[in-house]
């Protein structure tokens, strides 16, 4: 098509096939059928927001008018309108800073050996091919993992400690991934520059790839976090409480989160609790922006500095 | 790998003191060169890039290389410091010597030796989460030494050796790569220049650059080659005849012609070095 617009040398306009012809009898249907696809993707993108706009809306208008500073501030009681939250709320959030804490040094440590350190080597490939798989696994496995080795082998018992392992395991592969592509965005000529001027590959590594990187292994660690926060099943076959009236006074002490609060609640018949549950949703919606927002506001604050 | 001895010599220490540095600068000015490949062969896997160098480099002159597009220009550079290898599957044999010693020996850390040996890239490559400043003072602070110096001298001294401090004196906390692409380079070179390294290869270092931005690139290389040993690859001939004392001229990985530049573009004694600066290939 290098020849559009282009003259002969005597000056006569030559046919231009890059043009398409508007008299090819095709190209009506052609049209036709990119209006159709464009519309189908449109519904695509559309239906499913919509029911979830539906959803979330049907919910914070059940539960919104229930929640005040007592709900957030109150333990579970048998009458549904003199429960809480509170257990909920504080085990998610220290279990979640938890496994962020468990989770973001190792699945960064894992990326930066399998991406400046061990490309190539057998070892390296073995890991990578176990991390895919590892994605893939239903949560409820990890759960049974999180049993068998942090509850009972390792002695953690039913603890905060033993939750944040087992989902620190879970979202290990999503912080690898992330971090690994991070590091990949990091222009090799930068590495050059480093090692150029005598530093060796940690120095290069620590001081100028990571930071440069960071921003974009925020990226997923929030998505990591989005994912544990809402985990219920593998906690619930470490054996997570359901009614806690207590706060966990260190990371050995037994927790409730706000899924599992909120699976409770809503397993019960009376219609005063499934408020609660709905009401439990928004908060554990509002702590999950939260948490996000601080997340992404970091990250455009370091962009910002990096431009 | 080389034939000299170096017995009870400390290798490449990081840092000789200024009076040691002149000393032997002046024991070997127009004697021994400041490096020396010898019989250098590089490889990226099985292939032969590079097919036994023998190239002198003249302490404080600038030498250039010149050549067609992938004759071994970048690869014979890299290979003086030590980048080479960082390259999966590179491989090298034969010598490169550094005051007479071999940087390939055993004892000698790749690391030390590329604090000695600086480096320019062809695209300016400043960091981009640093500002101007912390450009400057990139390499001693990855390298540790940062807490020896007074940071805000050296900065100083490395940008108006540059030739940039002029124009970034008041901007110095801006990011690197808010500049424009000549500052970036100048930056970038200034970067180099911090850590005092004894020479300066340059990789083909304008050719990002308008011809403004060039010529005073070039006045710079011009200026520096009083107390630094400076290799630079260019794909410009008339940027060879202007900023370089000898040139190499190489052609699919071999040395063809080395000569004082004057003589290589007037009097060529090889034939492909004739064609090649005529422009009848390459
Ligand atoms: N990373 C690499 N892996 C494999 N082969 C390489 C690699 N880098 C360079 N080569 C090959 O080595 C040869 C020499 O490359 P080199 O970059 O040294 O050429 P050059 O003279 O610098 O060319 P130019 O003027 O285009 O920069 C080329 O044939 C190139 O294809
Ligand atoms: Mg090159």
């Amino acid at each position: 098509m290098n020849g559009a617009g282009k003259n002969e040398p005597d000056g006569t306009p030559t046919h231009d096939p890059g043009k398409a012809p508007t008299n090819d009898p095709s190209s009506a249907s052609r049209r036709r059928r990119h209006v159709a696809f464009v519309a189908l993707a449109l519904g695509a993108t559309v239906l499913p927001l919509a029911v979830l706009a539906m959803l979330l809306g049907g919910v914070t208008l059940d539960g919104l008018g229930r929640i005040g500073w007592d709900f957030l501030t109150s333990y579970p009681s048998r009458r549904a309108a003199r429960a809480g939250i509170l257990p909920g709320l504080v085990g998610s959030i220290s279990l979640i800073s938890l496994t962020a804490a468990l989770a973001v040094p190792i699945g960064v440590g894992a990326a930066v050996y399998l991406e400046e350190y061990g490309k190539r080597t057998r070892i390296a490939r073995i890991i990578e091919l176990n991390i895919a798989n590892l994605a893939g696994v239903p949560s409820v496995i990890y759960g049974l993992l999180g049993l068998g080795v942090f509850v009972r082998t390792l002695g953690m018992g039913r603890s905060l400690l033993a939750g944040a392992c087992t989902l620190a395991l879970l979202v290990l592969p999503i912080v690898i991934v992330a971090s690994r592509e991070a590091l990949k965005n990091v222009p090799d000529s930068t590495r050059e520059a480093c090692l150029a001027l005598g530093s060796t590959r940690w120095q290069a590594i620590r001081q100028v790839v990571l930071p440069m990187a960071f921003p974009e292994i925020l990226t997923g660690v929030i998505l990591a976090v989005s994912r544990a926060i809402g985990e219920t099943a593998p906690l619930v076959v470490i054996g997570a409480l359901a009614y806690v009236t207590f706060l966990p006074d260190g990371v050995l002490a037994p927790f409730t989160t706000l899924p599992i609060q909120i699976f409770d609640w809503v397993s019960r018949p009376q219609q005063s609790f499934a408020v609660n549950a709905a009401a439990g949703i928004v908060v554990l919606m509002g702590t999950l922006l939260a948490l996000n927002g601080v997340a992404i506001g970091l990250r455009a604050r370091l962009q910002r500095r990096k431009a | 790998m080389t034939m000299l001895v170096h017995e009870g010599q400390p290798t490449l220490l990081p840092r000789l003191s200024a009076s040691r540095k002149r000393e032997r600068v002046e024991r070997t000015d127009g004697v021994a060169p400041k490096l020396r490949s010898r019989g250098l062969r590089a490889f990226f896997g099985k292939k032969e890039v590079l097919k036994g160098i023998d190239l002198p480099v003249a302490a404080r002159e600038v030498t250039a290389v010149i050549g067609p597009s992938g004759c071994g220009k970048s690869t014979w550079i890299r290979c003086l410091n030590r980048m080479h290898e960082l390259i999966a599957d590179a491989r090298l044999e034969g010598a490169v010597e550094l005051d007479g010693r071999d940087v390939y020996a055993r004892d000698v850390d790749p690391v030390l030796l590329r604090r000695r040996i600086g480096m320019v890239f062809q695209k300016p490559n400043p960091f981009p989460t640093m500002s101007i400043r912390d450009n400057v003072l990139a390499g001693l602070r990855l390298t540790g030494t940062l807490a020896r110096v007074r940071p805000a001298e050296v900065v100083e001294r490395a940008l108006r050796q540059a030739a940039l401090w002029d124009e970034v004196k008041d901007s110095l906390t801006q990011p690197g790569a808010s500049l424009s692409g000549g500052q970036q380079q100048r930056l970038c070179i200034a970067r180099t220049l911090a850590v005092d390294p004894e020479v300066i290869l340059m990789d083909e270092p304008c050719s990002a650059l308008d011809p403004i931005a060039t010529a005073r690139i070039e006045d710079l290389i011009h200026a520096l080659s009083d107390r630094y040993t400076i290799v630079i690859v260019t794909h410009n001939m008339q940027q060879a005849t202007r900023v370089s004392d000898s040139t190499a001229f190489f052609l699919m990985g071999e040395l063809v012609e080395h000569a004082p530049t004057n003589q290589l573009f007037t009097s060529p004694k090889d034939r492909r070095t004739e064609e090649y600066i005529t422009g009848r290939f390459g």
